[in-house]
C-alpha cells in the first residue's frame, strides 16, 4: 500500500528503460549495508522500554519538544506515579513540554553542534537509518569524542551507550536500540495508533455504503435500455 | 407561464422561493433535464472527483486555518500543533495533505479523458479553455500552499519557483523581489502566499469551476463515441441517447465517489506519506535558509515540468520551454485538424502520439524526481523532444489520418 503509486511510476518507466539505468545510478551514500528492521508501535511493552531507554540515556541532550511528559504517559499506560520517579529527572511536572536542560549555547560549544530535538527524526531519516546510525560506533582515535560513525561520518554525537553495548549481549543491545527507536517512531507521529484503527471503521463504512449505493444505481438504471 | 418555467414543487414555502427565484429552473436545467450520454465509461467520473476534492480541500483547509499560523516563527511548530494537539487535527491535515495529490491525480485523468474522446474539440474548445485555466490556478494554489509547512523542501522548492520568473529579461531580478517582497524567502513572503492560498485562488477556482460546467451544460456533455447526442431526439425533445443528470447520472457518479473515497481515506489513513511523495522527509525539518537539501525536487505533481526545465542546458531557456510545456495544452483545439472526435474511431497517428505522449509525461515525472546527471539527464531530453513532439506535430499527423466511420448513435450495452 504504502509505495503504491511510487511503484506504478516506477514500472511505468522500467518499461523504457533498461535495467542498465538502475543499476548505473545506485545509491553511493554511506546507507548500505542497511538491514531493513521491523518496528511495532503497536507494541506497548516496547514503547515503554522505549522510553525508560531514551529518558534515561538521550533526554539528558535531546529534547522531544512536540510531546508532553503526561501525554506520553497516557499513550503508553504508563502511571503518573512511574512517570514522576522513573522518567522526569528534573522539577519539570506531566504537563511539561519534553525538554533538556542543556540550553542550545552550551551544546553547540560542547559538542560543535548542539544536539538536535528528536520528536520528527524518524520521519525526517527514517526509523532504519536512527537504528543503524546508533549500533554503527567505532572507536576512532583522531575522533575529539573517540568514536566515529560508519553511517554519519565525523558525527560530533559520542558513543553514549558504549559501557551498554559492552556490557549486553548483542541480542539484548540491539533489542534495547531498537525500544528506543520504536518510541521515537511513536513520537514522530503519536496518533499512527488511533488513525490506523479508525481508518478500518472509516473504510468498513465505505465498503458497506458501496454495496447500498451500487443497489441504488442498479436499480435507478434498470429502466434505461 | 411556460412549461419551463412551471414550478416542480408543490409545497408552498418552496414555490414561494420559486416566484422570487429561479430554483425550480435551475434544478431542471442542471440536474434533472440535463441529458447526457447513457454511455459514459469510468473515464467520465474524474470531473465529478474534481469537485468531491475541492469540496474537500476547502473544508480541511477553513479548519486549518483555524489553528495555522503563518509566520515564519510559528509555521512549521502551528502545523506539529495541529497533528498532535488540535482536536482531529492529524485527520484533517492529513486529508488536506494527501487531497492536493489526489486533486492532480482525478485532475491529470481529467484532462486525459478530454485527450481520449476529443471533448476539446468544436464546440467545447472554451470549457477545455476554462479547464485549463482552472489547471493553471490549481498549480498556483498548490505552489502557494506547498509554501506554508515552512518545511525545509518547502523553502527550497519555493525559491528554485519563484526564481524561475528571474529569467524573464529586464524586469525578472525586480519581479522576483516583488513576489517575495523581500531578498529571499522570508516570513512576509509566507504571509502573502497564504493570502494566495486561503483568499484569492480558491475565489478564482470556484468562480472557474462555476463557468466551466456553465459551458459545459450549454453545450452537453460529450461521450466516448465523441458525437452529438442532441442531434437525435424524440417527440418531447429529449435526446434519446441521453439521461437525465438527476437520478441517472448522481445515482452512477455515488458509487464511483464511493470507490475514490475508499482509495483515498486508504491513502489518509494507511499511507499519508506515501513513501515520501505526499510528504516529503525534508519536510520534517523546518526551513533553513542555511540548510540547502540534497535534492531539491519539487511535488511531484509538478515534476514533469520540472525534468523538462532541467533537459533543456540553458536556464533561461529552460524556464521558456517549461511555460510553453504547460502552456500547449490551451492550444490543443485548434493543433488537432482531425474532425473525428473519439479515439475509438481515430487513426493510428493520433493513437500512436497519445501513446507516446502519456509515456514521455510519465517518464518525466519519474525524471523530474531523479538528479539531473549522466543518463536522466538524457532520457529527460529525448522525452522532452517527444513531449513537443506530441504538440507541435500534430497538425501535420492529425491532417492526414485515417479515420474509422463514426457511428450515428451512441454505443450502449445494458
Amino acid at each position: 500500500m504504502t509505495l503504491s503509486i511510487k511503484k506504478l511510476l516506477l514500472l511505468c518507466t522500467l518499461l523504457l528503460v533498461s535495467d542498465l539505468v538502475f543499476s548505473a545510478s545506485s545509491s553511493s551514500d554511506n546507507e548500505m549495508n542497511m538491514k531493513p528492521i521491523s518496528i511495532d508501535v503497536s507494541d506497548k511493552k516496547s514503547l515503554q522500554r522505549g522510553a525508560r531507554n531514551f529518558f534515561n540515556y538521550c533526554a539528558g541532550c535531546h529534547s522531544l519538544k512536540y510531546m508532553r511528559y503526561g501525554e506520553i504517559a497516557e499513550d503508553l499506560n504508563i502511571s503518573e506515579e512511574q512517570l514522576l520517579n522513573n522518567l522526569i529527572f528534573s522539577n519539570q511536572t506531566p504537563q511539561d513540554i519534553v525538554t533538556t536542560n542543556m540550553s542550545k549555547a552550551d551544546g553547540d560549544r560542547w559538542f560543535g553542534k548542539a544536539p538536535p530535538d528528536l520528536t520528527l527524526v524518524t520521519r525526517r531519516k527514517n526509523p532504519d537509518y536512527v537504528y543503524q546510525f546508533l549500533k554503527s560506533f567505532f572507536q576512532d582515535d583522531k575522533s575529539p569524542t573517540g568514536v566515529n560513525n560508519k553511517i554519519k561520518d565525523a558525527t560530533s554525537m559520542p558513543h553514549v551507550l558504549w559501557l551498554l553495548e559492552e556490557e549486553m549481549t548483542p541480542a539484548n543491545y540491539d533489542q534495547f536500540l531498537l525500544d528506543i527507536v520504536t518510541f521515537l517512531e511513536y513520537a514522530g507521529d503519536p496518533t499512527q495508533e488511533k488513525r490506523k484503527s479508525l481508518g478500518l471503521w472509516v473504510l468498513s463504512f465505505l465498503f458497506l455504503f458501496l454495496v447500498f449505493s451500487y443497489a441504488l444505481y442498479k436499480d435507478i438504471w434498470r429502466e434505461v435500455k | 407561464m411556460s412549461e419551463k418555467e412551471e414550478s416542480i414543487f408543490t409545497n408552498p414555502f418552496l414555490r414561494w422561493i420559486d416566484d422570487r427565484f429561479p430554483l425550480s429552473s435551475l434544478i431542471k436545467d442542471h440536474a434533472t433535464e440535463y441529458y447526457a450520454s447513457k454511455n459514459f465509461n469510468i473515464w467520465y467520473i474524474f470531473g465529478v472527483l474534481s469537485m468531491v476534492v475541492l469540496v474537500i480541500m476547502i473544508l480541511t483547509g477553513f479548519f486549518l486555518t483555524m489553528n495555522y499560523k503563518p509566520s515564519a516563527k510559528d509555521a512549521f511548530d502551528s502545523v506539529e500543533y495541529i497533528m498532535r494537539s488540535v482536536e482531529w487535527g492529524w485527520l484533517i491535515r492529513y486529508m488536506h495533505s494527501t487531497g492536493a495529490s489526489f486533486f492532480f491525480i482525478v485532475v491529470y485523468l481529467h484532462m486525459f479523458r478530454a485527450m481520449l474522446y476529443g471533448s476539446y474539440k468544436k464546440p467545447r474548445e472554451l470549457i477545455w479553455i476554462l479547464g485549463m485555466l482552472l489547471y493553471f490556478c490549481l498549480m498556483a494554489e498548490a505552489f502557494f500552499g506547498y509554501l506554508l509547512p515552512w518545511g525545509n523542501m518547502s523553502y527550497w522548492a519555493g525559491q528554485v519557483i519563484v526564481n524561475l520568473f528571474g529569467y524573464i529579461p529586464f524586469i525578472g531580478d525586480t519581479l522576483t523581489e516583488w513576489i517575495r517582497g523581500d531578498y529571499f524567502i522570508s516570513d512576509i513572503t509566507l504571509n502573502r502566499f497564504f493570502a494566495f492560498h486561503v483568499i484569492l485562488l480558491p475565489l478564482a477556482i470556484i468562480g472557474l469551476v462555476v463557468a466551466h460546467i456553465l459551458a459545459l451544460h450549454h453545450v452537453g456533455s460529450n461521450n466516448p463515441d465523441g458525437i452529438e447526442i442532441k442531434e437525435y431526439k424524440d417527440e418531447s425533445g429529449k435526446p434519446i441517447d441521453g439521461v437525465a443528470f438527476h437520478p441517472f447520472h448522481t445515482s452512477k457518479d455515488l458509487v464511483w465517489i464511493t470507490v475514490f473515497l475508499i482509495v483515498y481515506f486508504a491513502a489518509v489513513f494507511y499511507a499519508p506519506e506515501m513513501g515520501g511523495l505526499f510528504l516529503e522527509v525534508d519536510n520534517f525539518e523546518p526551513a533553513d535558509p542555511l540548510k540547502t537539501p540534497e535534492h531539491i525536487v519539487p511535488s511531484w505533481y509538478f515534476t514533469p515540468y520540472y525534468a523538462i526545465l532541467r533537459a533543456v542546458p540553458n536556464a533561461a531557456l529552460g524556464a521558456v520551454f517549461l511555460v510553453l510545456a504547460v502552456l500547449l495544452f490551451v492550444f490543443l483545439p485548434w493543433l488537432d485538424r482531425c474532425p473525428v472526435k473519439s479515439i475509438r474511431y481515430r487513426g493510428w497517428q493520433y493513437k500512436l502520439a497519445l501513446y507516446i505522449f502519456v509515456i514521455s509525461f510519465l517518464a518525466l515525472g519519474y525524471l523530474g524526481m531523479q538528479p539531473a546527471t549522466g543518463v536522466y539527464v538524457l532520457l529527460a531530453r529525448i522525452f522532452t523532444i517527444t513531449y513537443f513532439g506530441f504538440f507541435l506535430l500534430m497538425p501535420f499527423y492529425t491532417r492526414y489520418e485515417k479515420t474509422k466511420p463514426v457511428p450515428e448513435r451512441v454505443v450502449y450495452k445494458k
